[in-house]
């Protein structure tokens, strides 16, 4: 038998740990396994970046009667006055940064700990595991049963706080029916844009595994509960999309936030249908 | 159509081993299993092989391909260009035994960790009745072969051996969820909770949720999003959530 190629210096671990079949190769995948982390970890990051700049930047969010996601609810006395939007100035004149970080925490806190974000950056950022069979670099693993990854749990808390801002950015899609004066009977380009927004935000939010789980899926008698069962096998043919959502829904936030922008910033007028 | 394939086949032992290149005659409709049998029977007449029904059910043959976990017997030839090197190594999780054999009895010393069905008290065995919604969850985890490919490539147990102690495994944890699912299932009138057992006993935590069980699933069970997450989320409940721990005690709901 050949020999020779057994791994048994101390640092031998994982794959190559003694006893496995000696081979010295850490995987011997052939195909392109780092394409997909890759792309997750450079969209992850371009979107990061877009929306720390946008975040930060306090200004061009409302152009009637369009407000951005990423500003809405508006918080506090420095915002933008928005015709009948929701700038409700709870925290008053004290904040002195932008408003949108006082909301975005809970959009941000719903992805980070949202199960399909989290294998996403897992992968992409951290390599554990960078793809399937591919050995991670990382000495040791703990998972998510310590700080700070057992704080992972909460995300159905963050659930709970997603919900209404996504009632709220209804509401802004609602007033986007009104024109510059308040009249109501109009739609423009921005008024579909925040539309396709909202519905794939609820869509995404709806998808969630927690919300699988609370609408029905901890039940243990389903023909006990038919309504329940019911809305869990939609909630269930939703969350079987989650990864295309939680895609389509981020890049929509983005082209929104966007959108508004550059109408606000005067780089084009918004095309009016009606 | 026949062509010669350029086969590299893991040979050795627990002393050690190598790669071996073998080229070997490839049929259409043929499968890996298929060569490999060739090999045994035309070059490599030791070659150590564990299988059994050649048709992706006995859950025997699993194996590495070009590096990713499979059932030999159901991983076509055709899928490799006639150029390409196939690369089959044994399961590299486990210790391996010889050539493409390994020990896979982690999996049998979890899978006894794991609390049996408790029956029922007052029903007797033969009078179980259950309604079809109420099983057919738990009956997608019963289509498991049991071939230890999501426990071979789950990076838990597979990059760090020291977590074998403490983590059950997809398989396992799948086979947790099934029977904290069921309808009948009595453990919690003995004080057995298993979604909260699954996080303290078998090492629910561990899981990253980064699919990879789901992904080498031959049975195609959604292991991560059906099992997993939900066994997560009820452990949720039982640790982590106050507002269903306090309905739970004012309730006593059984659900």
């Amino acid at each position: 038998m050949a020999t020779g190629t057994t791994p048994t210096t101390p640092a031998a671990r994982g794959v190559l740990a003694p006893g496995r079949a000696a081979i010295s190769a850490r995987h011997l995948r052939t195909d392109r396994w780092w394409l997909s982390p890759l792309v997750t970890a450079v969209a992850l990051t371009i979107f990061i970046i877009y929306a720390t700049w946008r975040a930060f930047a306090n200004g061009d969010y409302y152009s009637t009667p369009y407000v951005s996601p990423l500003y809405s609810p508006c918080l506090a006395s420095n915002c933008t006055p928005m015709n009948g939007g929701a700038d409700w100035h709870l925290f008053g004149s004290w904040w002195g940064l932008s408003p949108a970080l006082l909301v975005l925490v809970f959009p941000l806190g719903f992805r980070l700990t949202c199960y399909y974000y989290r294998k996403a950056y897992y992968r992409g950022f951290w390599a554990s595991p960078p793809a399937c069979a591919v050995a991670e670099p990382h000495a040791k693993y703990t998972g998510e049963t310590r700080l700070p990854l057992i704080m992972q749990n909460v995300h159905r808390y963050f659930f709970y706080l997603a919900l209404p801002v996504a009632g709220i950015l209804t509401y802004d899609v609602v007033l986007a029916f009104r024109d510059e004066s308040g009249a109501w009977g109009h739609a423009g380009l921005g008024t579909l844009v925040l539309l396709l927004n909202i519905a794939l935000i609820w869509a995404y939010t709806l998808s969630c595994h927690s919300c699988r789980h609370i609408i029905g899926g901890k039940l243990r008698h389903f023909s006990a509960h038919p309504v329940r069962y019911r809305l869990w096998g939609w909630v269930g043919a939703l969350n079987g999309r989650h990864m295309l959502l939680a895609w389509s829904s981020l890049i929509s936030v983005g082209v929104a936030d966007l959108y508004v922008y550059l109408v606000a910033s005067g780089v084009f007028d918004d095309p009016r249908f009606f | 159509m026949t062509h010669t394939a350029h086969f590299k086949v893991w040979r050795g032992d627990t002393d050690g081993g190598d790669l071996r290149d073998y080229e070997v005659e490839v049929n259409d409709g043929e499968v890996v299993l298929d060569i490999i049998h060739r090999l045994q029977a035309t070059q490599a007449a030791d070659l150590a092989v564990r299988w059994n029904c050649k048709a992706g059910k006995c859950g025997s043959c699993s194996a590495e391909v070009n590096g990713r976990p499979r059932l030999m017997c159901m991983t076509r030839m055709s899928v490799f260009e006639p150029d390409e090197t196939v690369t089959v190594t044994p399961l590299r999780a486990f210790p391996v035994i010889r050539d493409l054999v390994t020990d896979v009895s982690f999996n049998y010393d979890k899978a006894r960790q794991v609390p049996a069905f408790v029956p029922p008290k007052g029903v007797p065995a033969g009078e179980y009745r259950m309604q079809q919604v109420d099983v057919e969850r738990s009956q997608e985890f019963r289509k498991c072969i049991e071939c230890f490919l999501c426990q071979d490539t789950c990076h838990v147990v597979r990059d760090h051996e020291e977590n074998k102690a403490a983590f059950a495994g997809p398989r396992f944890l799948m086979r947790i969820a099934e029977l904290d699912m069921h309808p009948l299932d009595a453990a919690a009138d003995q004080g057995l909770v298993r979604a909260a057992s699954a996080q303290e006993d078998h090492g629910l935590g561990y899981c990253n949720i980064t699919k990879c069980c789901t992904e080498v699933c031959p049975e195609h069970i959604q292991i991560t999003d059906n099992a997993l997450i939900p066994l997560k989320e009820r452990a949720i409940d039982r640790k982590y959530d106050p507002l269903v721990w306090l309905g739970s005690r004012i309730r006593r709901r059984k659900e």
